[in-house]
């Protein structure tokens, strides 16, 4: 017989909860099941009425972050075996407003995405006849990691700054802004200072680091902010030698 | 969407001033702490490993009186002030206290008021 685990899931319908309730399923399940494929029992066999975010059920689209027990995770990436014997608390992302049930409004996001500017800014223009940008790998080294973000938004809802003052640009832009600034090609690095040097901008973060620990996909967005710190203080300091009015 | 946000005014943060004071007091503190600590609370007063007048009276304003001497207090305990105010600053916004002016002022202002204070006597101790 298969083995059950109690999921308490966080219920928000917006036409018939005055606030967040959690509601509590008994799941069947066995070693192979991830927190996802037991919200998906709970879809088609007990309460078709839940709603949740998730496509690829490999760790590569960043649909279906959530928090459980406390933490935020990609649920198909977390297995219910390692969270026997339950009970297993299921959340929407910390952070962000609850649209429905387990789907959370990403709009802030989106937004802060376009601030970035987030496209290689070429340095120097190149005809086709020019041929590709070549890189070496230790070039490509350099931005590597950074551009394994899949947008999934687990760095912002364990980044207490964020929590705190929304209008930060986050961890997760940040790794990404900071992924085409480290790009050999790209020559954008001093029209982005704008926003990295802003109130909105590195200065909010206090080196926490959880983004850089919850990342499913190995980016280290605090060592990103960090590091522009440092280029946005040479920055600021380094803008009073030069001539009036050349200052951005 | 996007455009208002994108023709939001950014307002350039003047931090580096306070995160730049902050790492370098960050950094002496790092380095030079734990030995302080060691010698001025145990090392000196115990007359352990220190002779017991290591850091008596006439020997710290001789060591003061050196432009070298000064140079170490000057950057040691304004720089540990500025670092301590920093971060007091924002643990407070780390546990919910909003951090406005107020607090601003009595961070950043403490440790503008020590570093006055100790240029102050080390300027009375004279060269």
């Amino acid at each position: 017989m298969a083995r059950t685990i109690t999921m308490e899931v966080l219920r928000y319908r917006p036409e018939q909860d005055a606030g967040p309730v959690f509601q509590t399923y008994e799941v069947p399940f066995t070693d192979d099941m991830s927190v996802l494929q037991g919200l998906l029992h709970i879809k088609d066999e007990l309460d078709e009425t839940l709603s949740f975010r998730w496509s690829c059920r490999m760790a590569i689209c960043g649909s279906c972050g959530m928090m459980i027990n406390g933490k935020p995770a990609l649920s198909c990436k977390t297995f219910l075996r390692d969270l026997a014997p339950g009970p297993v608390r299921i959340e929407a992302l910390n952070h962000f407003p609850i649209e429905r049930d387990l789907v959370v409004v990403m709009e802030d996001f989106i937004d802060k995405l376009e601030r970035i500017q987030p496209y290689i800014i070429p340095k120097e223009p190149r005809t086709l006849e020019q041929g590709e940008y070549l890189q070496t790998p230790a070039q490509l080294e350099k931005y590597e990691q950074f551009s394994s973000c899949i947008n999934c938004l687990l760095c912002y809802a364990a980044c207490p700054q964020y929590g705190l003052n929304p209008d930060f640009v986050g961890p997760g832009a940040l790794a990404l802004l900071h992924r085409y600034n480290a790009d050999s090609r790209d020559g954008g690095a001093a029209q982005r200072m704008e926003l990295v040097a802003a109130e909105e901008g590195v200065f909010n973060c206090t080196a926490v680091g959880y983004c850089s620990e919850v990342c499913p996909k190995h980016v280290d967005p605090a060592n990103a902010v960090n590091q522009n710190k440092t280029t946005a203080a040479a920055d600021y300091f380094l803008g009073f030698l030069k001539p009036k009015g050349s200052r951005t | 969407m996007g455009d208002d946000a994108m023709s939001r005014p950014l307002k350039r943060s003047n931090a580096p001033i306070f995160w730049g004071l902050f790492g370098a007091g960050g950094m002496l503190a790092a380095l030079l702490g734990p030995m302080l600590v060691f010698i001025t609370g145990i090392a000196a007063p115990l007359g352990f490993i220190l002779a017991p007048d290591a850091m008596s009276y006439a020997n710290m304003m001789a060591f003061t009186g050196h432009w070298l001497g000064k140079a170490f207090v000057f950057a040691i305990v304004p720089l540990f002030l500025w670092h301590a105010g920093h971060r007091v600053f924002h643990s407070l916004h780390d546990v919910g206290i909003h951090a406005g002016m107020v607090a601003r002022l009595v961070c950043y202002g403490g440790a503008l008021l020590g570093t006055l204070i100790v240029a102050w006597a080390l300027l009375l101790i004279g060269f």
